[in-house]
């Protein structure tokens, strides 16, 4: 299983655990997890409403493609921490990593 | 006024779709768009990328689905509205609706299919105090008439190309232009960065990087627009205008604003039709969302064909309905 912990936007935190070989991005895990998360393009970095603040662990992520870092650039409130749920791909790497949930 | 059995607000694959699906059952379709031309997103966001879930096509470019759809509905002489956003729908009293879109444009139609997508494309706005408040009062969002900034102070706010073409070109018009970016380096076309940092410079431009929005400040109009830095500190700038350029976020619009059940975007459907709550308004393809949804083009046309054979009953009511295979009878044009 691959642990890592969500905190949402009123503070409060998950451990979500996600089956290795499951295929899938954050974003559609944290849907199917019941976030309210819009993800309103469907996972073409187009829209940033599924982004978080990778609050730990953004060190073992693969750094964010030019799409997502164009994204990411735009917007007003983003760190460097933030990245684009939807291009992040459920890998080991996630282990151990604590997601927040960003505003939109 | 334009006059039409359906009108179909959006002109993607779906909407499109969907003139053929009513055309075979004698409907006609003027459909409204947004973008100035035909396909939605397939035609704004990835024309050379190939589809491979369109039945019967192995692999199919998105401009070339859109071409063929565009070619499959020649036959029922659709006639289109582009480039402009429905903005108003009033159904009135004998069950028609009439739509209005931003350029006054007015529709009348029987029935009326959202088949409208991500929705359109909005400025995304920063999180700032009284930033609704100053909206028209110095906040503007888009550069309509740049002559507008003429020897005016103006901020602008962003870090992607059109913050950065504006900022070089509005050097030239207005007063004094200052231009606040979130990092300290840009991802912008390297030839405008480099003009950039060169009106930096050159005292042409006030250059704020590692810098955020802060506060807005005036008395009925804007006057001032606090920054702050990375480490804190504030700082005051004298500003006419305020533009933030934080590029565009698919959303609902006035769709919102007509009385249809929504949830987190997308409009509720029974899917015995595809119908919403309201009689004579379909909602088909991306934008609507019913239990198991999938956002797929081959669902949003399956949708299509479901909902022809339910608006039949509103735009010809008193005719019995036969359902033919193309395969029986060709495709009878108007």
């Amino acid at each position: 299983m691959i642990i890592f912990d969500v905190v949402d936007r009123s503070g409060n935190v998950r451990t979500v655990e996600v089956p290795e070989e499951i295929n899938l991005n954050l974003m559609e895990v944290l849907k199917a997890s019941e976030y309210p998360i819009l993800a309103t393009c469907g996972g073409m970095a187009l829209c940033a409403t599924c982004q978080v603040e990778v609050a730990q662990g953004i060190e073992n992520l693969p750094s964010p493609t030019d799409v997502e870092l164009d994204m990411l650039d735009q917007l007003p409130k983003a760190t460097s921490q933030s990245r684009l749920a939807c291009q992040i791909k459920i890998h080991e790497n996630l282990n151990g990593a604590v997601f927040n949930l960003g505003a939109e | 006024m334009i006059t039409t059995d359906i009108c179909v607000i959006g002109a993607g694959p779906v909407g499109l779709f969907s003139v053929f699906e009513a055309g075979l059952l004698k409907m006609r379709c003027h459909l409204v768009d947004v973008l100035p031309v035909i396909g939605g997103q397939l035609s704004e966001i990835y024309p050379k990328k190939p589809i491979y879930d369109i039945p019967g096509y192995p692999e199919i470019k998105a401009e070339d689905l859109v071409e063929n759809l565009r070619q499959q509905i020649l036959p029922f002489k659709p006639t289109f509205t582009l480039g402009e956003r429905v903005e108003t729908l009033i159904k009135s009293d004998n069950g028609d609706f009439v739509l209005v879109t931003s350029d006054h444009t007015e529709i009348k139609a029987k029935v009326v299919v959202i088949a409208g997508g991500l929705g359109c494309f909005e400025p995304r706005k920063p999180e700032l105090a009284l930033l609704e408040y100053f909206e028209g009062k110095g906040v503007d969002y888009i550069v309509k008439d740049p002559e507008k900034f003429r020897s005016k102070k103006l901020v602008i706010a962003g870090g992607g190309d059109s913050a950065l073409d504006w900022a070089i070109h509005l050097t030239e018009i207005a007063e004094q232009v200052t231009l606040v970016h979130r990092n300290e380096s840009f991802r912008g076309a390297p030839d405008s960065t480099e003009k950039v940092f060169h009106l930096a410079k050159t005292g042409r431009l006030n250059l704020l990087l590692n810098s955020n929005l802060h506060a807005l400040e005036g008395n009925g109009v804007l006057k001032s627009v606090d920054i702050i830095s990375k480490q804190g500190v504030v700082s005051k700038i004298e500003a006419d205008y305020m533009v933030p350029l934080f590029g565009l976020s698919p959303k609902l619009g006035p769709i919102g604003e007509w009385g249809l059940n929504i949830d987190k975007s997308a409009i509720e459907v029974n899917t015995l039709d595809y119908s919403t709550n309201v009689s004579g308004i379909y909602a088909i393809g991306d934008i609507n969302t019913y239990p198991g949804k999938l956002k797929l083009i081959l669902c949003g046309f399956h949708e299509a064909a479901l909902m022809a054979q339910s608006a039949f009953k509103h735009v010809h009511p008193n005719q019995k309905l036969s359902f033919k295979y193309t395969t029986v009878n060709g495709v009878n044009t108007f």
